[in-house]
């Protein structure tokens, strides 16, 4: 990654402009060719850098409000395959394993967006059933303080 | 929160929302191609990109960015925060650049944080910051990934 890659994304990470040829609009300013802008962003994809391309969504707008960060206490032996069930659900929009504490056990994380509450407690138990772990907490957020994407 | 009269969505805004959380296209008329693939016309597209996004159903369209391929280093912290202090301790977290994320969750460990940093110095260096507040907190960061940052289905 290069100096003009780190234009390139500051530039565009508010978003691109909503007109027929958005990559010439980034190339005038940054002095090079569309096709370059365009390049760029594509080997920043296949590098990594960039996750994805693509829309952010408000979620919230469209109904989907209640979000709940489920924990669950996985052995470590089964991890890696709990972790795909958990991840094939639809509601599941996140799903890591992080370290866990001799006072903190939970070591799978799963963030549930649903609709409603029950709709997220619902996804709990069915991922519960399906994957045989039962000692789990659901952590609904009561408040946001903050949230933003990751930026540079 | 704008809920949702106006937020009648047609089926082409459907397409639309369902095509562009990944695969926005990449070339020179990205519009008019995704017009090409459901049928409609650029200006179309575009019309009905400005409403959503004026709706706030769509945020942006642009590059989500990875910490890790950036060379930067995140983790999520829990913090055992009494009730009287978390307002004043949530802005001060919420006032580093590099939170993301901040949560009240019930629990002993209310708090809950995302920290992306631009490396890892920079991380430890804001751990270090946030000991010195004296809550008992938990660092958890990702050991593996299995889901990150789908998209929704309208």
């Amino acid at each position: 990654m290069d100096d003009l890659d780190l234009k390139l994304i500051k530039l565009t990470q508010d978003g691109i402009d909503l007109v027929p040829e958005p990559f010439k609009e980034i190339a005038l300013e940054l002095a090079i060719s569309e096709a370059e802008v365009i390049d760029r962003i594509e080997v920043l994809v296949e590098s990594g850098v960039i996750r994805r391309f693509g829309a952010s969504i408000g979620h919230r707008v469209l109904g989907i409000v209640a979000n709940a960060m489920c924990v669950w206490n996985v052995p470590d032996d089964r991890v890696e395959e709990v972790g795909a069930v958990m991840a094939g659900f639809g509601e599941v929009t996140h799903c890591y394993e992080r370290v866990r504490y001799p006072e903190w056990d939970y070591n799978l994380y799963a963030m549930i967006h649903a609709r409603t509450r029950e709709e997220c407690e619902h996804t709990a138990h069915d991922i519960s059933r399906a994957t045989g772990i039962s000692d789990y907490i659901l952590l609904f957020s009561e408040k946001e303080f903050k949230k933003t994407g990751v930026r540079i | 929160m704008t809920m949702i009269h106006e937020l009648e969505l047609d089926d082409t805004d459907r397409q639309l929302i369902n095509l562009i959380q990944l695969d926005f296209p990449l070339d020179s008329r990205p519009f008019r191609t995704l017009g090409d693939q459901i049928g409609t016309s650029e200006q179309e597209v575009i019309d009905h990109l400005k409403r959503l996004t004026d709706i706030g159903v769509i945020r942006r369209i642009g590059p989500i960015l990875n910490t890790k391929g950036l060379g930067g280093a995140s983790t999520l912290i829990a913090m055992q925060v009494p009730e009287d202090a978390i307002d004043g301790v949530a802005s001060w977290i919420n006032d580093f650049d590099e939170v993301s994320h901040n949560y009240l969750r019930p629990g002993a460990y209310n708090i809950w944080f995302t920290v992306s940093a631009s490396s890892k110095e920079r991380l430890h260096e804001m751990v270090g910051e946030i000991e010195a507040l004296g809550h008992p907190f938990l660092e958890l960061p990702v050991t593996r990934l299995f889901k990150i940052g789908v998209k929704f289905e309208v």
